[in-house]
């Protein structure tokens, strides 16, 4: 599929203020990646923040130098008349601080050592994120954004905006998201640090100075990651017990399809994340609720919100099912706030998201149509 | 379910006589939303539609109303006790699988009730089976095989329920089938009831 939008630029922003992560350890200065699409208006009413998940960047929409390969992660839903139209919006989409992408990251030279942060750089939370995408909106002269939107750890980003810059956001769009991982969210998340971090060539996380890489780690990290994004369903129609060749090889080697297809997905992201920045991502996610600072009760996080919300999930997600999306609907609904909610019927799992299943791409839009009323309105 | 759109019309204008400015109200089967929309124009309420259906959910969301997907035959429980001044189920009683369950959860989330529904003994219907037929109306028009409604009830069923469950019956409105207001003969000549109630109190 060729970008409706063509090519695009990142750019990049510093920031030398200071930033006090939740942590409770400070970065001096930093810097973050970031592209835009569509133009700002003059009220500056028509700005988008789409915030990515896991393994995403701010490479949102568009290709690089006419190369196809080079899609953004949300091309089919951003673009001149899709349903993030940008020929109304002006939307942004930011590499995450602790990122990989040119975002301030563990990968990225420490100006104190002059070496790379490696093991050094902080954790990084969801609060973290939020606080810097606002001082990044601050700067390109944004004061209030139309929407915030996101997928799964996205999401989550849109949610935690309306709790902290209640002021600052006027819609949140959460898609498979989750008001706090399970234990079973946290487990999966374990498992892929500890391959990473048992890795021989990961050295403590320093292993920028050796020049190696923990390819086996994070190549299992991602075949494990890869597993919860997808269904049951899929994984059967995708591939079955279809095998690589004609018969069993008795061997170790890949019998069958989803084998080879775990390792390829696997051996691709190795070469091209980061495995600290893999480990604080996931950290973020397991980190993320809301609720904690009120005994557990999300109503009470969300009793400042002001923002109107659209949460969507899908049927066939198991990694944030449909029900972890419904409580973040019902602690909404307890403050009074607006809020609608569909649960799209796809076979796609966690992935869904991803997918432009027409319903979902057509909720979409009817929002979003909704939005840029009350943007012309303001 | 239920067309008719001179009757909806009419349903929405009695119900909107039963609520009061500026409350809110959990529309239950809420199709594309207008019921809603016409609460918030005549009556500034605030609330949300439910629907199963995603056509629906999509018709609310593109009218403007908050709309929440869901199957009200799984109960409201997402809702806490209370939440809603005005719980509505419009034209749809007689479509639903668990009626005492969803009656139970309505005064449960909702400090008021309103459900309106046909009237199973319209004379109209009573000379159909009198004839042989099953009923088919302006109020009841799917045949045998392809109707959504499973539990045909009359006046005099839903008042013997309300009296049986300890209901406290509020208000009762009774149309006929050219909207008019039925005040003799309500169970022969009622095209359409609209009862608003609450939960009975302890005397």
């Amino acid at each position: 599929m060729i970008s409706s939008i063509g090519d695009v630029r990142p750019q990049i922003m510093d920031f030398e203020e200071p930033l006090a992560l939740k942590s409770g350890e400070i970065l001096s200065k930093y810097q973050l990646i970031f592209e835009t699409y569509g133009i700002l208006n003059d009220d500056k009413t028509n700005a988008v923040l789409v915030c990515h998940a896991l393994n995403a960047s701010h490479h949102v929409a568009g290709t690089y130098n006419g190369d196809e390969k080079t899609l953004g992660w949300w091309d089919n839903l951003i673009g001149p008349g899709k349903p993030l139209d940008t020929n109304l919006f002006f939307i942004i989409g930011v590499n995450n601080l602790g990122g990989c992408h040119g975002s301030t990251g563990p990968s990225a030279i420490n100006p104190a050592t002059k070496k790379p942060w490696g093991s050094s750089f902080p954790m990084v939370t969801v609060e973290d994120w939020v606080e810097a995408q606002a001082r990044l909106a601050t700067k390109l002269g944004i004061d209030t954004f139309a929407a915030v939107m996101g997928g799964s750890l996205g999401g989550m980003q849109a949610l935690q905006w309306t709790i902290d810059q209640p002021s600052r956001i006027k819609n949140a769009v959460v898609v498979a998201a989750a008001p706090k991982l399970s234990a079973q969210n946290i487990a999966f998340n374990e498992v892929a640090r500890q391959a990473i971090t048992l890795d021989n060539e990961f050295f403590g996380g320093d292993f920028y100075q050796h020049k190696a890489i923990p390819r086996s780690g994070l190549k299992i990290a991602r075949m494990i990651g890869h597993i919860t994004y997808l269904s049951d369903d899929t994984m059967d129609v995708k591939f079955g017990r279809a095998l690589r060749e004609e018969a069993l090889k008795f061997n170790f080697d890949t019998d069958f399809q989803v084998e080879s297809y775990l390792r390829y997905q696997g051996d691709k992201f190795a070469d091209t994340f980061d495995a600290n920045t893999y480990l604080r991502i996931t950290k973020a996610l397991d980190y993320f609720d809301p609720a904690a600072k009120y005994s557990g009760n999300l109503a009470n996080s969300l009793s400042n919100a002001k923002a109107n919300y659209l949460v969507i999930s899908f049927t066939s997600d198991w990694r944030f099912s449909p029900s972890r999306s419904e409580e973040i609907v019902g602690a909404l609904v307890a403050n009074k706030l607006n809020v609608s909610y569909a649960e799209i019927d796809s076979p796609y799992g966690h992935d869904a998201f991803l997918m432009d299943e027409p319903i979902y791409h057509s909720l979409i839009s009817a929002y979003f149509e909704r939005i840029w009323v009350e943007a012309l309105n303001v | 379910m239920f067309s008719g759109n001179k009757i909806k019309r009419r349903d929405y204008e009695i119900i909107t006589t039963m609520i009061h400015n500026d409350s809110s109200v959990l529309d239950l089967g809420c199709g594309d939303g207008s019921l809603l929309l016409y609460l918030k124009k005549m009556r500034n309420v605030t609330g949300y539609g439910v629907d199963k259906d995603h056509r629906n959910v999509l018709a609310s969301l593109t009218n403007g109303i908050n709309v929440l997907q869901s199957d009200l035959e799984q109960g409201l429980a997402g809702f806490g006790d209370s939440t809603f001044d005005y719980v509505i189920l419009s034209l749809t009683l007689q479509a639903v699988h668990e009626t005492e369950t969803i009656i139970n959860e309505m005064l449960r989330v909702g400090k008021q009730v309103i459900v309106t529904f046909p009237n199973f003994g319209l004379w109209r219907h009573r000379l159909q089976i009198f004839l042989g037929r099953t009923p088919i109306s302006k109020e009841l028009p799917h045949e045998w095989y392809d109707t959504p409604n499973v539990h045909v009830l009359t006046i005099n069923d839903f008042e013997k329920y309300c009296s049986n469950h300890g209901l406290h019956v509020r208000d009762r409105i009774v149309i006929s089938d050219d909207g008019r207001m039925v005040t003799t003969l309500p169970n022969l000549l009622g095209a359409v009831a609209i009862y608003r109630f609450n939960k009975g109190q302890a005397s």
